[in-house]
């Protein structure tokens, strides 16, 4: 996703601590991703972060590893 | 006869058990408390007037005479709804959801779909309060409506909202859309994916509106006492979603609002939405006294949450020998009236059954002039299904493959990484693929003309979220387990096996209670098959806390150190003196007198839900004078992890592959030309009955999932998700046609026949 503000890239290196400065590493590589992944200072609604493959529970403040994957990806709930 | 197998690889005491369920007696017995039962004193019961029309501006609304009507003693239309008073300025970018939030609940400006709310009467009785409706005079403008998901998006189509731009990955569109949201995920290179192919299909598949089908409609209880306090008592699979959903539209505090879940007569997702609570509350305010609503089962048809209509796209590209080299979907998926359809799980859970190198999802979310769509089990994963399945089973035909081979040969496992980024972690779609193929049903040879045998897998990636649980030893050595999370599948016995398999007690020990939003800690839906996993892992760390303060009141009575001390199966013993032992049952009667009784408590947000994954194989029969399918045999296939109650695991197979079966072959909302649903009974909607149906086989394969110290994953979803697949395969092998529209009723598999040129279905 968004990679038409990546210029194709579906992955980057970056160096974090937490989602919070994931995305921010991510917005001065790309200017203008930080407002696609984040309203209100969260996560835009329809979203949620994935780290290492499990959901973040936290957002923006969950931390990140050094070798930590993050994916952004839909939000989803269930129904039975 | 029917089998049930479970194939298991490890056993506990308890788990793994089938005791009696708690709630059993009651519930046989007619004594259990419902929605509908609740019955206060001076109670009024109300009434919700609904629009006639799809779509039309309210020009005025005149409650007076109704007011007037003898026995009627409230009235509301939306400008009783706080946000009538409220400014865009005031509300800021806040402003599109709440109304959208309390427009669904009460029209204020414009309806939106046949049966949206207009106005709700509070009465002596229904009967006055229907009467007094007849003398609302609401003046319509009647407006172009728009039903169809694929006329929704196209340029000039009537605007549901007028303000509404599509929100396109967080980039907000210049001009107004039906087309509500869109998202995209891609891996690899699909162009060189499919130029490597040897085999490239590419098909069109529509699903039409469904609903859950719940026996008890909705219904709410509302009082809304003078000094401020809100109370409901409500029918839902989220205490605490309700009481959110009415603090945002009435813009009250939580802590003013306390929400009573009462037993549910089924949910499959679609009482999650609070459709009644708020309402009723204002009319109990106006009142002055306690109000209950409850909906007919035309109002639950035409004014709940069904499941999307969808349209899809789908191209596989394949190598001679099966292995899939690229995929690639679009799904459009209709929201109904507001924003918000599962288009965009769909997109996740279309191809996730497979090791996918290529891939490319795009996801539609499109609001029409239907009731707002609501979670129906595995929201989006069944239609997704339907498309994906479905051409696998072409390709297999054309290429002459197994199709299961075809599956396993692309099966997705340990370490795939799914289209959108995340790697499957352990799964256990392998081995259900493997457990089919060795089924006897599979194995058996099918006979008899007009008959075919179809297969199709389906995924659900199960939840966690937020689940709270209290328990307290009582001096008899019974455990009191109190949760928030309401019980639509037989959690009270799952949730009470894991809190008697930690304890190492008797399951009969354990008394769980579903308790209200004020006497437990937040706990989100019973939902996204998440409760046994995630209120399970509740229970467990409330039950270590338990034993921990068991081991400190056997140190006291000692006078030893904790650490000298061991709690095994239900037995606290001394690590070095044998002699010093209590049961569980003995040192809680020594609690009194060791400092009183002990609470455990646990409150989590968990990860590691461990995905969910289903095959299920179908035999059926087409009569080809008729096109009427009968099922003749069924056979569901699904990994529990570990199943800790298998009679309900095997329930929650059975009861998904049934509704399977009526999404495929009957069930949908015929709509006129101007979106008025023509079928709001059970009467011309059709769900199937156990006249219809064989037993339905199962075989439950345990690939514990270690996220859970008892390999414990969600099984609630995957199992609707394959049935439409599995049958419109089986359908082709019947009859040579490809039924690529659902529902794949009679009359269409006989104009399939007919466009191939046959004189009958056949």
């Amino acid at each position: 996703m968004l990679q038409s503000l990546t210029g194709g890239a579906r992955q980057i290196d970056c160096d974090a601590k937490n989602i919070r400065q994931v995305i921010e590493r991510l917005d001065e590589l790309y200017p203008g991703i930080r407002d696609r992944l984040v309203e209100d200072g969260e996560l835009r609604e329809n979203l949620a972060v994935a780290i290492d493959g499990d959901i973040a529970i936290m957002g923006m403040l969950e931390k990140v590893g050094a070798n930590s994957e993050v994916h952004f990806v839909p939000a989803i709930g269930g129904g039975s | 006869m029917t089998s049930n197998q479970v194939l298991s690889e490890v056993e506990f005491n308890v788990v793994g058990k089938r005791p009696i369920r708690p709630d059993g007696v009651d519930k046989v017995t007619g004594r259990a408390q419902y929605g509908a039962d609740t019955n206060m004193t001076g109670a009024l019961q109300a009434k919700v007037l609904r629009s006639p029309y799809p779509h039309a501006r309210i020009k005025s609304i005149d409650v007076s005479k109704a007011e007037a009507f003898p026995g009627v003693k409230a009235v509301i239309t939306a400008k009783d709804l706080p946000f009538a008073a409220l400014s865009k300025e005031e509300l800021g970018d806040g402003y599109t959801a709440l109304k959208y939030a309390s427009d669904h609940m009460m029209a204020s400006d414009k309806v939106l779909f046949k049966g949206h709310p207009i106005a709700a009467i509070a009465a002596v009785n229904a009967h006055v309060a229907e009467s007094a409706m007849a003398l609302i005079q609401v003046d319509y403008e009647e407006l172009e409506s728009v039903v169809d998901v694929r006329e929704a998006m196209k340029d000039g189509a009537p605007l549901v909202h007028e303000d509404l731009r599509t929100n396109d990955m967080g980039q907000i569109s210049d001009k107004p859309s039906n087309i509500a949201a869109h998202m995209s995920y891609s891996t690899g290179d699909i162009d060189k994916g499919f130029a490597e192919a040897d085999l490239v299909m590419e098909r069109e598949y529509t699903t039409a509106t469904v609903h859950q089908g719940y026996i008890e409609p909705h219904n709410s209880t509302a009082f809304w006492n003078t000094d401020g306090q809100l109370n409901i008592w409500t029918s839902t699979q989220g205490s605490f979603a309700v009481r959110a959903a009415v603090a945002n539209v009435l813009r009250l505090p939580v802590s003013k609002i306390k929400v009573t879940p009462m037993e549910i007569g089924g949910g499959f997702g679609g009482k999650i939405t609070a459709y009644l609570d708020a309402i009723t509350a204002v009319l109990s305010k106006k009142a002055g006294v306690p109000v209950r609503t409850l909906m007919t089962r035309s109002e639950v048809f035409e004014a709940s949450g069904p499941a999307p209509a969808s349209w899809m796209r789908v191209k596989i590209g394949v190598k001679n020998n099966g292995k899939m080299t690229a995929v690639e979907t679009d799904i459009a998926m209709d929201a109904g009236a507001y924003p918000g359809s599962p288009a965009m799980q769909a997109i996740v859970c279309a191809f996730a059954c497979y090791d996918v190198t290529n891939g490319k999802v795009d996801g539609y979310d499109v609001v029409v002039n239907k009731p707002k769509t609501a979670a129906y089990r595995a929201p989006g994963s069944p239609q997704a299904a339907f498309g994906v399945e479905s051409l696998i089973d072409e390709i297999c035909g054309e290429l002459k493959l197994d199709p299961i081979e075809f599956r396993l040969l692309n099966a997705a496992k340990e370490g795939t990484r799914r289209i959108e980024g995340l790697v499957a972690k352990r799964i256990g779609l392998v081995e259900c693929l493997e457990a089919a193929r060795d089924h006897d049903h599979y194995k058996s040879k099918l006979s008899g003309e007009n008959t075919g045998r179809g297969v199709a897998c389906g995924y659900w990636p199960n939840r966690g979220f937020q689940s709270s649980v209290v328990m307290t030893v009582h001096f008899d050595g019974t455990v009191s387990l109190l949760m928030g999370s309401v019980d639509i599948g037989g959690t009270r016995a799952s949730i009470a096996q894991q809190t008697a398999e930690t304890l190492g007690i008797a399951y009969e020990d354990v008394k769980p209670t579903i308790v209200d939003t004020d006497s437990i800690g937040y706990t989100f839906i019973t939902g996204g098959s998440r409760t046994s996993f995630a209120t399970g892992l509740a229970a467990i760390t409330a039950a270590d806390d338990v034993k921990e303060q068991m081991i400190t009141r056997a140190a006291k009575i000692w006078d030893t150190s904790e650490d000298d001390i061991e709690y095994v199966n239900g037995t606290v013993s001394h690590k070095s003196d044998e002699e010093l032992k209590f049961s569980f049952k003995d040192l809680a009667r020594q609690l009194a007198t060791t400092g009183g009784t002990i609470s455990g408590r646990s409150n989590i947000d968990p990860t590691g839900e461990g995905n969910g994954y289903a095959v299920h194989l179908v035999d059926l029969k087409v009569d080809p004078e008729t096109g009427k399918t009968d099922v003749t045999r069924y056979t569901a296939v699904q990994d529990a992890g570990k199943a800790v109650h298998p009679g309900y695991v095997e329930g929650q197979m059975q009861g998904g592959a049934v509704q399977g079966i009526g999404w495929a072959l009957n069930e949908e909302y015929f709509f006129d030309p101007t979106g008025k649903m023509l079928n709001p009974t059970f009467l011309d909607y059709r769900m199937p009955t156990t006249l219809d149906l064989p037993m339905i086989d199962t075989v439950i394969v345990e690939v514990a999932n270690p996220g859970h110290p008892y390999g414990v994953r969600g099984v609630g979803e995957p199992a609707i998700v394959p049935p439409m697949a599995a049958i419109g395969n089986a359908i082709h092998g019947a009859t040579g046609h490809r039924m690529r529209s659902l529902p794949m009723t009679p009359g269409k598999i006989l104009e399939a026949g007919w466009e191939n040129g046959n004189s009958s279905g056949g």
